[in-house]
């Protein structure tokens, strides 16, 4: 059992929850993940940990609720607690010392490139970070990479920061010039559009994959990914790959195996029903 | 309990009792158990007709060496309490054996009734006694022993880990289990499905290891969470039983396509994750027609799931024949019943997709069976122009799988083999002093009882490698000063 120790909301769908796992959190590194699981019948689900606190023995996750597991995750109260988390899981961020490093977020997967943005500040590399939301409310882990460097906010409705998408802000900071590596965090055609720009300049550009996961050990294959026309395993070679060789439309496809599945588990909501496993 | 009066003439005479099963037709659309038990009367029939050998053969087909006749004379003497306590001493998980050990290639194929006619039931019978056993837990008392300050870490908590754990307990030691998965018991529990071996009878031998004095920490991954040298620093021995859960892939085009599974996924999706049942919420894809590549348990098992989750045609492809199959015969028989169709001497060439990515067939080519391979297996080899396609909305690879190299990777004094597993000397100890290995991690995908057999031998050469630095250690030191 793992005890919520605080929750914060940091935007209207995204909410942090500190939870106690005092192992994890003295040796997790950036771009480590975590399988959740909230309780008994419950999915087994993956999260970034976006922080940790060694001393008080606590990591942080943030977490978008996109669905029955993330809903229900979102909606425990410190003094509840998770059943099960396993890990630290995948390959830790390489620092790759490269010239200036730009660090890009999209959405939730800001609380993602944190924890890389963190290390290779740490690692001496000179770091910019361009993260991006709907709107103002939805800009999420600012003043933390704002540690760390420079960052450009975008909005695609121009209410904070930029007006428009964290590509065009990455496409003007690359004609700059002096970016020797490129980070991107956040949904597939986000990440494939950063990778698609910043081919033609070879800059070289990590993306972290998400696609579903079941254990996170590398048993089941179920998170497998073609990266330069071999598979990995996003899970235990992974989550980092390198974004010019990834095959986005895989990745793509492979999120969306059960969207019928999860559209009835919401339109069911709190009763868990799931059409379409009781008949057929 | 009176001597049983009955001439070996009328003993030779008795035949096989067959185990009741759940009806072809009704189980094959629930996860109910499908092998029910033998009534009591006819266990005690059954168990009359082993011949009770001065030399019993059967004993060396069970990697285990239970003494078979002398429970099964218990049981014919219908005391349950000695039978049980008998067959628990040799083997500490019997309710899980009885159930799926490959008897006919083991205890009974052995067995000299098996020459002239059927074997005993020696698993049907295991199963039994096991079961009244776990009904009557009082006559099987768990004896309290002075701890030894020894402790040794398990990693994993599969058959070899659970066996070990219950063995090095038994001899005093502290140990503790650590289980990547957040639910002990390893393939018995995400593997092999609720209708072969019900999860109940996992939980419950696993409740009474911890009873007896086992700690199992869950959600720890060896590798990631501690590694190996870690575990070393802070116990006196490990035990590595992490099994062979790196699956296979066939190697064919197609195999990204949306409902291809793995059968480690399928399975894990439907058992631990229990899609099976209303109230999970891990999904799992529902297909109309599944097609499963491969001949073994585990290709029964995806087939025979699939079947129960309401596909109207499941599919086995495979290589060879039946007679090569490597499935447990029983299993077979039963996929057979349930109306599993076989395309035998076929192999898969390519998964075909619709224009949307889904999986819409298998394209095979025949196979003949030609000159023995190294294994002695006749090796299929292609028919040329005998292409056909199985139309399907899934295809799951049961191939078979490897050494996972999470763990491994992680402790790179360990000598591996050429394929990734650890090498072990007689002892089960690997390259590292103090650190010992078994089951599938050490033999590549094998069996449970194979898996036991060595946690069992393990926790012996743990016990006597602890013994001996508490002896040589002083003498040692006595012969400097
Ligand atoms: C390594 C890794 C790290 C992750 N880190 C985080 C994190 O820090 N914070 C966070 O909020 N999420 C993270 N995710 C994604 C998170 O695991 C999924 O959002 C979650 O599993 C969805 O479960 P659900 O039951 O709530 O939604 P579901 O009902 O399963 O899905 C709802 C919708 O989300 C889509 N979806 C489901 N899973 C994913 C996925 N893995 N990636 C993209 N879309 C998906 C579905 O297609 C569907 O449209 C991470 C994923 C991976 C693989
Ligand atoms: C579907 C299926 C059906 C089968 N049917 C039969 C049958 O009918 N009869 C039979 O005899 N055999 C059968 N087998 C084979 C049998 O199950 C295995 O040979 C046996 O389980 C091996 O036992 P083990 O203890 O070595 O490993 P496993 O049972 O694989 O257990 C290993 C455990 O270690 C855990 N683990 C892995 N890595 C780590 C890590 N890094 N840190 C911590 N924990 C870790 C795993 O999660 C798992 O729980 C079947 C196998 C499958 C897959
Ligand atoms: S453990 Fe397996 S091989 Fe040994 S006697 Fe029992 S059923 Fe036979
Ligand atoms: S070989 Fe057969 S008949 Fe002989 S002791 Fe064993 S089980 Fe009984
Ligand atoms: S999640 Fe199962 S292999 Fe990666």
């Amino acid at each position: 059992m793992h005890a919520i120790i605080a929750k914060t909301q940091l935007s209207p769908n995204v909410t942090r929850l500190d939870v106690c796992a005092p192992r994890i959190a003295e040796i997790r590194q950036a771009g480590q993940f975590v399988i959740v699981r909230r309780g008994e019948g419950a999915e087994r689900i993956p999260l970034t940990i976006a922080d940790s606190d060694p001393v008080a023995g606590t990591i942080a996750l943030v977490i978008q609720a996109v669905g029955k597991s993330t809903r229900e995750l979102v909606a425990l109260e410190p003094g509840q607690a998770i059943q099960d988390i396993a890990g630290p899981l995948g390959h830790p961020t390489e620092v790759i010392r490269q010239g200036h490093a730009l660090c890009i977020g999209g959405g939730v997967g800001t609380a993602v490139a944190h924890p890389i943005a963190q290390a290779l500040s740490r690692g001496g590399v000179q770091v910019t970070s361009i993260i991006g939301g709907r709107s103002k409310e939805w800009v999420i882990f600012e003043t933390e990479l704002r540690q760390l460097g420079a960052v450009v906010v975008c909005t695609d409705d121009g209410s904070y920061g930029r007006k428009g998408f964290v590509t065009q802000a990455a496409a003007e900071l690359l004609a700059a010039g002096g970016i020797g590596i490129v980070y991107a965090v956040g949904p597939v055609p986000m990440m494939r559009a950063v990778a698609a720009l910043t081919r033609p300049a070879g800059v070289r550009t990590i993306v972290s994959l998400n696609p579903l996961m079941v254990d996170g050990t590398g048993m089941c294959g179920g998170c497998r990914v073609n990266v330069g026309g071999k598979v990995f395993f996003a899970c235990v070679d992974g989550p980092e790959f390198d974004g010019h060789a990834v095959d986005f439309d895989l990745l793509a496809d492979r999120q969306t195996t059960y969207r019928e599945f999860e559209q009835t588990a919401n339109s069911c909501g709190a009763d868990g029903c799931r059409v379409g496993l009781n008949h057929r | 309990m009176q001597p049983k009066r009955i001439t070996t003439k009328e003993r030779l005479q008795l035949r096989r009792q067959a185990m009741p099963e759940q009806d072809a037709g009704r189980r094959r659309v629930n996860f109910e158990e499908v092998n029910l038990g033998l009534p009591e009367k006819f266990a005690l029939i059954e168990a009359d007709r082993c011949l009770q050998c001065k030399d019993p053969r059967c004993m060396n087909g069970c990697p285990v060496g239970v003494n078979i006749p002398r429970f099964l004379e218990l049981l014919a003497q219908g005391n349950l309490p000695e039978a049980a306590r008998s067959l628990l001493g040799d083997n500490a998980l019997p309710a899980i054996t009885g159930r799926v050990c490959p008897q006919e290639t083991q205890c009974e194929c052995v067995c000299v009734r098996a020459c002239k006619g059927e074997p005993v039931a020696v698993g049907h019978l295991e199963r039994f006694v096991a079961d009244w056993a776990r009904q009557h837990p009082e006559a099987v008392p768990l004896h309290a022993v002075p701890p030894t300050g020894r402790r040794v870490a398990i990693v994993g908590s599969g058959p070899a880990g659970l066996t070990a754990a219950g063995e090095l307990v038994r001899r005093g030691h502290d140990v503790t289990v650590y289980e990547a998965l957040h639910r002990p018991g390893g393939v018995l529990v995400y593997g092999i499905p609720e209708f072969r071996l019900p999860k109940k009878i996992v939980d419950e031998e696993v409740e009474r290891l911890c009873r007896s004095g086992v700690k199992i920490e869950c959600n720890v991954v060896i590798g990631r969470t501690y590694t190996v040298p870690e575990l070393q620093a802070r116990f006196d021995g490990v035990f590595i039983a992490n099994g062979a859960g790196l699956p296979m892939f066939m190697n064919i085009p197609g195999e990204n396509l949306q409902g291809v599974y793995t059968a480690n996924e399928y399975l894990t999706r439907v058992n631990l994750m229990a899609a099976f049942t209303a109230e999970a919420d891990t999904p799992v894809l529902r297909p109309r027609r599944v097609a499963v590549v491969g001949g073994g348990n585990v290709a029964m098992d995806s087939a025979r799931t699939a079947r129960r989750m309401g596909a109207e045609r499941a599919f086995i492809v495979y290589r060879r024949t039946k007679a090569e199959m490597p499935a447990r015969v029983e299993e077979l028989h039963h996929a057979e019943q349930e109306g599993i169709e076989f395309e035998l001497l076929a192999a898969p060439l390519e998964i075909l997709g619709t224009d949307r990515r889904w999986v819409s067939g298998l394209r095979c080519e025949r196979m003949q069976l030609g000159e023995p391979d190294a294994s002695g297996r006749r090796r299929p080899v292609p028919i040329p122009g005998s292409e056909f396609v199985i139309e399907c909305d899934m295809v799951i690879s049961a191939l078979g799988t490897r050494a996972n190299p999470l763990l491994t990777a992680t402790c790179p004094d360990l000598k591996l083999d050429a394929r990734g597993n650890i090498q072990v000397d007689e002892q089960g100890m690997t390259s590292v002093p103090g650190v010992f290995a078994g089951g599938d991690i050490v033999r590549g995908a094998a069996t449970v009882i194979l898996a036991m057999g060595d946690g069992k031998r393990a926790a012996q050469a743990i016990d006597r490698y602890f013994q001996a630095r508490t002896e040589v250690v002083p003498a040692t030191a006595a012969g400097q000063a």
